[in-house]
């Protein structure tokens, strides 16, 4: 990411959104605007720490859909969804009130997906969305792949969910929340957390305020 | 005698359900916004101000404050002189469980069997404690649990030699290990003593005390306050990205045990520490 696109690109998050309730989304931070799917190699260009606004389409599959994905990879079957350059986002929404495209849809715990994310990286996935640690095997796979792992901000779900324009089972229904989803996001804010070096927020931002 | 009929009961659980996953208690909301004027971590700051909107846009547009809408403890206190007419209680409690997360549009995460995991399709059944006091009051507690925090929970069955060092140590421990999965800033709920399922029992219950309260017992209040600022010297922050605010409270609540133990439990609760409770008494029913 140059530095001029993120002067250019000072966004402003969700303006309107959240005025009634009063706070600043954003607080003092800048924010790069990016167009979805990920051109080719930027996803290796991003930093940790970096604040992203992503635009365009994102897939929704948290375990069980994993767990489909993986055994359809190794049996060597075509996946119902061409994921290759594409983002996961681990989510399983709440069904959306009538007229809104979706309820509450914020990350889940990403290390239950672990072990499957190493085999989706290699088959062509580009960056995961979700919140908490990744084994060393992820954050190995990430940078061998030159991809990217993005927190949200777990337990955000009301206000995630403002930024979901669309939302439609793309594959595996039967699996309720657990199905597939492709989802259209508008400026969906996330925290570069692993970037394509292996550096990884979520050792480095503790370890400068651990006092023990 | 007092006589209350399960169709009053379902339609308050469902009430319940939905309100709890609405509605932050006030007193969680306080200290998230104390939080968020003192957290001094940039990420961190910005967090918590995100979990405070999420909290306004919840309550305002009733949107569920987490897409993980939970699993559904339900404490129930029922006085031994309340009859309940018309069905069963527990009959009663499911059904409005069910009502409630159909009509509030909340996430069905309940699957019938650990090992084939189909879902049941209405978020029940409900985990449902009973304590039978004396009186002909009913005060139902619903608690949606999310699995985020749950699966942070940790039991250590500790040797009295272990003492209270060892206890303090098991808990830091703990907190430690789970650092940003359970979506933090978070409640520590601990109970120490009983048996096994009695501390962990303890430990749950411990989160849906005040977030400002202490234990009554001053040796054990202490203790609370000194793994507060142990816990939140670990460095996660919210969200787990750095900061000082890492816990909004620590609950400890105690029970006799054997003199050959020293159970410790642990469960974690992330920021939207959500429950709502219902209290009947009879003619004078709010």
């Amino acid at each position: 990411m140059s530095k001029e696109l993120q002067q250019e690109n000072r966004g402003s998050l969700n303006s309107g959104s959240g005025e009634q309730c009063g706070i600043r989304m954003n607080g003092d931070q800048e924010l790069i605007p990016v167009q979805l799917p990920f051109a080719e190699g930027l996803t290796k260009g991003l930093r940790v720490g970096q604040r992203l606004l992503l635009n365009g389409v994102i897939y929704g599959a948290r375990d069980a859909a994993h767990q489909r994905l993986i055994e359809a990879l190794e049996k060597g079957e075509d996946l119902p969804v061409d994921l290759r350059g594409q983002v996961i986002y681990y989510v399983g929404p709440t069904p959306p009130r009538p007229g809104r495209p979706c309820g509450a849809a914020g990350p889940t715990t990403s290390s239950r997906m672990d072990r499957y994310t190493p085999q989706l990286l290699e088959y062509g996935v580009r960056a995961l969305i979700g919140k908490g640690r990744r084994s060393l095997e992820v954050i190995d796979a990430i940078k061998k792949h030159g991809a990217v792992y993005l927190a949200a901000t777990g337990g955000a779900g009301a206000l995630i969910g403002r930024c979901i324009k669309e939302m439609q089972v793309v594959a595996y229904p039967d699996l309720g929340p657990e199905a597939i989803y492709r989802i259209t996001v508008e400026n969906l804010p996330v925290t570069v957390a692993i970037d394509s070096r292996g550096e990884n927020l979520y050792e480095t931002g503790p370890a400068q305020y651990r006092r023990i | 005698m007092q006589e209350i009929s399960a169709s009053l009961i379902a339609e308050n659980v469902a009430r319940l359900c939905q309100e709890a996953n609405f509605d932050l208690p006030s007193d969680v909301r306080d200290a998230l916004q104390d939080a968020a004027d003192s957290e001094e971590s940039t990420h961190g700051k910005r967090i918590l101000g995100e979990i405070c909107e999420n909290a306004c846009i919840a309550q305002q547009e009733r949107i569920p404050l987490c897409q993980d809408t939970g699993m559904v403890l339900v404490f129930v206190e029922i006085g031994q002189d309340v009859h309940v007419t018309g069905g069963s209680l527990t009959e009663a409690i499911n059904a409005g469980v069910a009502k409630g997360y159909q009509e509030g549009y909340l996430r069905k995460s309940v699957v019938a069997d650990p090992i084939r995991r189909k879902n049941t399709g209405d978020n029940t059944p409900a985990v449902i404690y009973y304590d039978i006091v004396p009186g002909d009051h009913l005060r139902i507690t619903v608690m949606p649990k999310g699995f985020g925090s749950e699966n942070c929970t940790a039991l250590g069955m500790l040797k009295p030699a272990d003492g209270l060092d060892g206890v303090k140590r098991f808990i830091l421990d703990a907190v430690d290990k789970a650092g940003p999965n359970p979506c933090p800033p978070v409640t520590v709920g601990v109970g120490i003593g009983g048996t096994a399922d009695k501390a962990l029992l303890l430990a749950k219950r411990a989160l849906l005390r005040d977030v400002k309260s202490a234990n009554q017992d001053p040796d054990i209040a202490a203790m609370e306050k000194e793994l507060l600022e142990a816990i939140n010297k670990l460095g996660y922050g919210p969200g787990g990205l750095g900061g000082r605010i890492t816990a909004l409270a620590v609950h400890i609540e105690t029970y006799p045990t054997h003199i050959a133990g020293l159970p410790v439990a642990v469960c974690l609760n992330c920021h939207a520490a959500r429950h709502k409770t219902w209290e009947w008494r009879g003619e004078k029913v709010e």
